[in-house]
């Protein structure tokens, strides 16, 4: 059924569906609309499910790698500061296989207190072992949870599904919601791959030598290459169901563009307006969309930039002295073409500063006119009146 | 004080316990209580290593390792699962060193007790980070040497008083024990068991290695501790109901002090000072107890 809906309620319906049985939950702004739907769902018996009121996210998420080894689905929802407060478990839930889903709400870090959009919080924890699905719209975020469900449960890895605060977590949109059978024929009961059974004494995470430490971490690393092949048969498996599918990436005109533009997150949107009316100007401009960012689809990309000479990326975050971080990624993942493409890396929109179609047209002429990208990135939209200093 | 004390073992033969470990004793023993029917959560403490390295254990019940400060929080995940499972028998239990209960995962209990999930939380007191070789914590008593605490640096600073903190939360059932005392800790593990709601068992376990004793010594110390009013066996119902299970003859805390290594630094004045304030703290329990108008 399409409703008008808040991306934090595509979250919360997708929850429901998924049967989830234990959540966790810590209030921060702009995560606080996904629990308080999801609190009310237990309360009625809409989702009959245990909800925990945690004193902490970093409990939240120690409290779902108890409930998710003892064999339960589990979910949590955070953002930003919480995030950063959980590195620890984000370890930890990587490191014991535990298929959780995570809705991660992009907030800019503190200090100063940022409530806005900005990606440095999931983005800086991109070595954990969480699968990371950015998304663009309302309907994305519904169908990226489901679908996280059944991925992290395939390959035993843990998922975020990352969406922009402000922008998708409390912008209404209309959403297809669908009906709870037909999400039961894409998502099965979970069925736990090894689950701590009480009448089996057996104990997980005891002391592990050199000698079986480094292959099982080498197991991890082969899981997160699975993850790739797994999302390309899983969502061939949604879209029978529900007609729609995504991608890891999604590239629009790339094939003879001159120029593409990489985005992620909310980005994108207003990207394809802006390309849009530069291919009607006679522009071979071209876009890309990075929706999986962990495991990093190398090869698709690859293959979608290959004809490419320059490549834009927005990065609405920072690595202070490495730049943009999709920027680096796609050097680093580009780096061995022969010719290789040009990539020039952007900065814009941190803590929230607007990205317009303005900006990004800004960005495209920059590409354009500049003959070799800068090494760590532009910082594109500071304020010229506002003081600088080192 | 008599108690039926299954002779079958939860603990094996494997365990890389220091000799003379009262934690080792300890978990004999509370493994005796709670029986078969139980799940353990192992917050980073000397037993993340005594249980065995993978891929054996030495209990035979399942082991959940946990994150230092996750004591409370995972064993509430893990109770969630189970009553969503349909399983309300077994137990679910966390285990404990003094630093993952006093200091840094403090947090995590006083959570999981507020919100009066239904489980045992124990912490075995050895009083020092034992596992990263006797560095101090917050249950380090005062006047004693650890590795960060040397020299002159003993410490200066109180134990915490743990269990009146958990009182002070309101939990159903809160108590001390002691492995010098295993009929009284048997039957409180049981008792806890038996209880529905956050229930907590501090029990004191010697540590030779830290404390600086030898190994034969470790029940006799943790004897002396009781019979010195050092550490007072007693028992708290709904946070307000005090019962003390042992009134010893008062021994003075001299000779408690005088063959631990970890305090030969004190002097007398030293330890008339904590004479005075082992005899202030007995009396503020009397009172509580109502042994005391």
């Amino acid at each position: 059924m399409r409703r008008v809906i808040e991306g934090s309620q595509a979250v919360a319906e997708a929850v429901r569906l998924a049967r989830v049985q234990v959540i966790s939950a810590y209030p921060i702004t702009p995560q606080t609309h996904i629990v308080e739907i999801l609190s009310e769902y237990c309360e009625k018996g809409t989702l009959p499910a245990r909800f925990l009121r945690m004193e902490s996210e970093h409990s939240c998420l120690a409290a779902l790698i108890g409930a998710q080894m003892m064999g339960v689905r589990t979910f949590t929802a955070t953002s930003s500061q919480g995030l950063a407060y959980m590195h620890e478990l984000l370890h930890w839930t990587a490191g014991a296989r535990l298929p959780i889903v995570m809705a991660e709400v992009n907030r800019a870090l503190a200090p100063g207190w940022n409530i806005w959009t900005d990606q440095g919080d999931s983005l800086s924890q991109r070595d954990t072992g969480w699968l990371q699905l950015y998304c663009e719209d309302a309907q994305e975020v519904l169908d990226s949870t489901l679908i996280a469900f059944r991925l992290a449960e395939t390959v035993s890895l843990p998922v975020m599904v990352v969406l922009d605060a402000f922008y998708l977590s409390h912008t209404y949109e209309p959403v297809d919601v669908p009906a709870v059978e037909a999400v039961d024929r894409f998502l099965a009961p979970y069925a736990p791959r090894f689950r701590m059974d009480q009448t089996v004494a057996c104990s997980f995470g005891s002391l592990v030598t050199p000698n079986d430490y480094m292959e099982m971490r080498h197991d991890m690393a082969l899981a997160m290459e699975d993850a790739l092949d797994e999302l390309g048969r899983i969502e061939a498996a949604f879209a029978g169901v529900f007609g729609r599918n995504h991608g890891a990436i999604e590239a629009i005109h790339c094939q003879d563009a001159e120029i593409v533009l990489v985005t992620s997150g909310t980005i994108t949107s207003t990207a394809r307006l802006v390309v849009k009316a530069l291919r009607e100007r006679g522009e071979r401009v071209g876009l890309l969309k990075i929706r999986l960012f962990r495991p990093f689809p190398g090869a698709q990309l690859r293959e979608a930039l290959k004809t490419a000479k320059k490549i834009a990326v927005i990065d609405r975050n920072c690595s202070f002295g490495a730049g943009g971080i999709f920027a680096q990624e796609l050097k680093a993942a580009l780096c061995n073409l022969d010719p290789c493409p040009l990539v020039y890396g952007y900065i814009a929109g941190i803590g929230g500063r607007d990205v317009t179609p303005g900006t990004i047209e800004d960005i495209y002429r920059r590409t354009q006119e500049t003959d070799r990208p800068s090494d760590d990135g532009l910082w594109i939209g500071l304020r010229e009146e506002a003081p600088h200093g080192r | 004080m008599d108690a039926e004390i299954t002779e079958r073992e939860y603990m094996h033969s494997g365990h890389v316990g220091c000799p003379g470990c009262g934690a080792t004793i300890a978990m004999r023993f509370l493994l005796k209580a709670l029986g078969e029917k139980t799940v353990m959560v192992v917050p980073a403490c000397c037993w993340s290593v005594i249980a065995g390295p993978y891929p054996q254990s030495t209990l035979s019940i399942p082991v959940i390792h946990a994150a230092f400060e996750t004591g409370g929080a995972t064993a509430s995940g893990v109770r969630a699962a189970l009553d969503m499972l349909g399983d309300r028998e077994t137990t679910v239990v966390t285990w404990a060193g003094d630093g993952g209960t006093f200091d840094i995962g403090f947090q995590s209990l006083s959570g999981a007790v507020e919100r009066n999930e239904n489980f045992l939380y124990v912490c075995y007191d050895n009083e020092a980070y034992m596992n990263t070789g006797i560095q101090r914590s917050s249950s380090t008593p005062y006047g004693a040497w650890t590795t960060t605490t040397p020299g002159r640096e003993w410490k200066k600073m109180r134990k915490k008083n743990i269990v009146e903190a958990l009182v002070a939360h309101r939990v159903p059932y809160a108590a001390t024990a002691n492995i010098a005392f295993p009929e009284d800790l048997l039957r409180k593990a049981q008792k806890a068991r038996d209880i529905q709601g956050s229930r907590f068992l501090h029990i004191f376990a010697s540590c030779p290695t830290g404390w600086r004793i030898p190994s034969e010594m470790s029940v006799k110390i943790a004897r002396m501790a009781v019979q010195t009013n050092i550490f007072p066996l007693y028992e708290v119902e709904e946070g307000v109901r005090y019962t003390l299970n042992h009134k010893p003859r008062g021994y003075l805390v001299r000779e408690y002090f005088r063959i631990q290594g970890r305090f030969q630094h004190l002097t007398d004045r030293d330890l008339d000072e904590i004479q005075k304030m082992v005899d202030d703290d007995w009396e503020i329990l009397l009172k509580k107890a109502g042994e005391r108008a």
